[in-house]
């Protein structure tokens, strides 16, 4: 029993810290290497929001949501428009904003159990013999609010038809009036605005650290690589097979076995399928 | 200027580039020096400085240049391929845990564990990047990017190789010359081998691949063939650096696969210029003084690291090297349109 209710938790956790890197990739084909940074900067900013300047906890969540989806946007027009195309200089100049970001806030010393978020409902409910914390069950709500609505999102609204017009065939989408560098910009703002909500819906189990700028990212890439890095319903399938590994293996064995689940996975999955469980798109793209 | 007048940037050969370009039998020393002192001068330099900089704290700076030279020279040679590395750690890390271990188990000497440690690390690398050379772009980055953090944890995991300790008190050099000597040596044979290969046959194969893999392999190559020797050939000098590296620190543990090694050597080759193997040197004769000359800024190092990058990618995207080597050979002026 407590290997399904933590391994649905930990599932949630990791769909949610994949689903923003699998959204701005998917769309635009642009690998948002800053991922785990922006999800670690969220954290603080409202942190900072929160603590020193004495906002409301659901007013911070949201402004450092739209920050960080601000910052994103930006970033796109104000970098990553010069190296569109140059897949390796995307990849080379997000992971170097990511080291920018993580390394200032360690440098800042933004680390440690005084940098700790509120849980949104405290206290426990006792499942079937096992005590789980409200905020795991917040989360999970919020996991599955965000699925359901970005699915929705990508199917039933116009901006989210022109996201998926864009990851199938962009110069078909270009014919027809989409905006290809208008789509890749709000892709890139969403992406890193969902990094944010994972962050706030996760990081009140735990104290921050700014190690953990760099774990999510791997973790995103994890999901993404097992279940396709452009299918919402792969990353969901990919979070399910890597979030119950860790946990047996969490169990079975020892804690630190769980990262070499997860980079091994990686490596195994691009090894043999690297479009992923239910990619399909890139298939001819990504090897020869 | 006049309303409406517009003008543009022209560039043009400078006359004694086209002379000494094109006539074989040199007309003058001038043109002998001009073709000679930007390959000379450098290597006579990297030869002298060790004998300069003895004794003083900046030749250990220079050690590290070479070393991360090597690391971004072997960068640049799989880019050259089309292989683009995020993981320059794993082979440093491969050179430096075989070389250590040989040393520390088994006793060898430091003749024998440099270049088992090259040789070894190298087919280790190989053998591990080989099952995804057919992966392209993103998606090969992304495995290279994985394993050296992969192999950090499992020797931590499994407290295998001296674990999270290292293996201490290694064999040190027996003089301070050999090292940078063997490093410097190493840096320019490097260089101009890896510009020489691509020179080659060989080379027009690899620079092939890169260009367009499909069209290669619809001429009969087998690429997996050509990719897995490249990967050797780099994976041997970056295994060579750690190596090196071992044995002057007397130490290896899991720093080795640390993301330090993967960062600076990139951010050398952005900085210089990729393409041209000159380049990645360069950056990283630029790179490594200057953080050494930064030492006080800590751990915002790796922040200034990440500065340069995006820096370089965005307002010079050709890098330091193709800029200088166009101002030497070209002249601009600017002509009314």
């Amino acid at each position: 029993m407590e290997i399904i209710i933590y391994g649905i938790t930990n599932s949630i956790s990791l769909a949610l810290m994949a689903i923003g890197f699998s959204l701005t990739f998917g769309i635009s084909g642009l690998p948002n290497f800053a991922h785990g940074a922006f999800y670690l900067l969220g954290g603080i900013l409202t942190w900072i929001f929160l603590n020193q300047l004495g906002i409301p906890y659901l007013v911070a969540a949201l402004l450092s949501i739209l920050a960080i989806g601000a910052f994103g946007f930006f970033l796109y027009w104000g970098l990553m428009l010069r190296l569109r195309g140059l897949a390796i200089n995307e990849v080379i100049a997000t992971l170097a904003v990511a080291i920018v970001i993580i390394e200032v806030l360690r440098w800042m010393g933004f680390s440690g159990f005084s940098y700790v978020l509120p849980p949104f409902i405290r206290g426990s409910v006792n499942i079937g013999g096992v005590w789980v914390d409200n905020q795991r069950i917040v989360m999970v709500g919020i996991g599955a609010a965000l699925i359901v609505v970005l699915y929705l999102f990508t199917r039933r609204t116009k901006t989210g038809l022109s996201f998926r017009a864009i990851a199938q065939n962009e110069r078909t989408a270009i014919a027809v009036g989409i905006d290809p560098d208008w789509t890749a910009a709000l892709s890139l703002a969403m992406g890193s605005g969902l990094a944010v909500v994972a962050g706030l819906a996760i990081l009140p189990l735990g104290a921050i650290d700014t190690e953990m700028g760099y774990d999510i990212l791997l973790y995103a890439l994890a999901v993404g690589i097992i279940g396709g890095l452009e299918s919402l319903p792969g990353a969901l399938l990919g979070s399910f097979i890597l979030g119950f590994s860790q946990i047996l293996v969490a169990t079975f064995l020892r804690a630190q076995w769980q990262t070499v689940v997860t980079l091994a996975a990686i490596v195994i999955i691009l090894a043999i399928k690297p479009s992923g469980l239910l990619g399909k798109y890139k298939e001819l793209e990504e090897r020869v | 200027m006049a309303e409406g007048e517009k003008y543009r940037k022209e560039r043009l050969d400078r006359g004694i580039k086209a002379r000494s370009d094109t006539i074989y039998v040199l007309a003058s020393s001038r043109d002998l020096l001009y073709l000679l002192m930007p390959r000379a001068l450098p290597v006579a330099l990297l030869i002298l400085l060790p004998i300069l900089l003895h004794g003083t704290y900046w030749e250990k700076v220079l050690f590290y240049s070479c070393i991360f030279g090597l690391l971004a020279l072997s960068w640049d040679f799989m880019n050259s391929v089309g292989l683009v590395s995020l993981g320059q750690a794993l082979f440093f890390g491969a050179g430096a845990y075989f070389a250590g271990a040989l040393n520390h188990y088994l006793g060898w000497p430091i003749f024998l564990t440099i270049p088992a440690g090259t040789i070894g690390g190298a087919l280790i690398c190989t053998a591990l990047l080989v099952p995804v050379v057919r992966l392209r772009g993103v998606y090969f980055s992304i495995v290279t990017l994985i394993l050296p953090l992969l192999f950090a944890h499992l020797i931590e995991t499994l407290e295998i190789l001296g674990g999270t300790h290292g293996l201490l008190s290694l064999s040190a050099y027996p003089s301070g010359w050999i090292a940078i000597y063997l490093a410097v040596g190493a840096l320019l044979l490097a260089l101009f081998g890896f510009r020489k290969i691509l020179d080659e046959d060989f080379g027009m194969i690899l620079r092939g691949i890169r260009d367009d893999d499909r069209v290669v392999m619809a001429a009969g190559v087998n690429i997996y063939w050509y990719k897995a020797q490249s990967i050797f050939l780099a994976a041997a000098v970056g295994s060579f650096a750690g190596a090196l590296m071992t044995h002057y620190y007397q130490f290896v543990g899991r720093s080795v696969l640390a993301l330090d090694y993967t960062i600076l050597p990139l951010a050398a080759v952005v900085l210089g210029g990729p393409g041209s193997f000159a380049g990645a040197a360069l950056g990283s004769f630029i790179l490594v003084p200057l953080s050494e000359a930064l030492r006080a800024m800590g751990g915002l190092r790796m922040a200034l690291y990440g500065l340069i990058l995006i820096g370089a990618l965005a307002a010079l995207p050709e890098g330091i090297f193709h800029y200088l080597q166009r101002r030497y050979h070209q002249f601009e002026r600017m002509v009314k349109v």
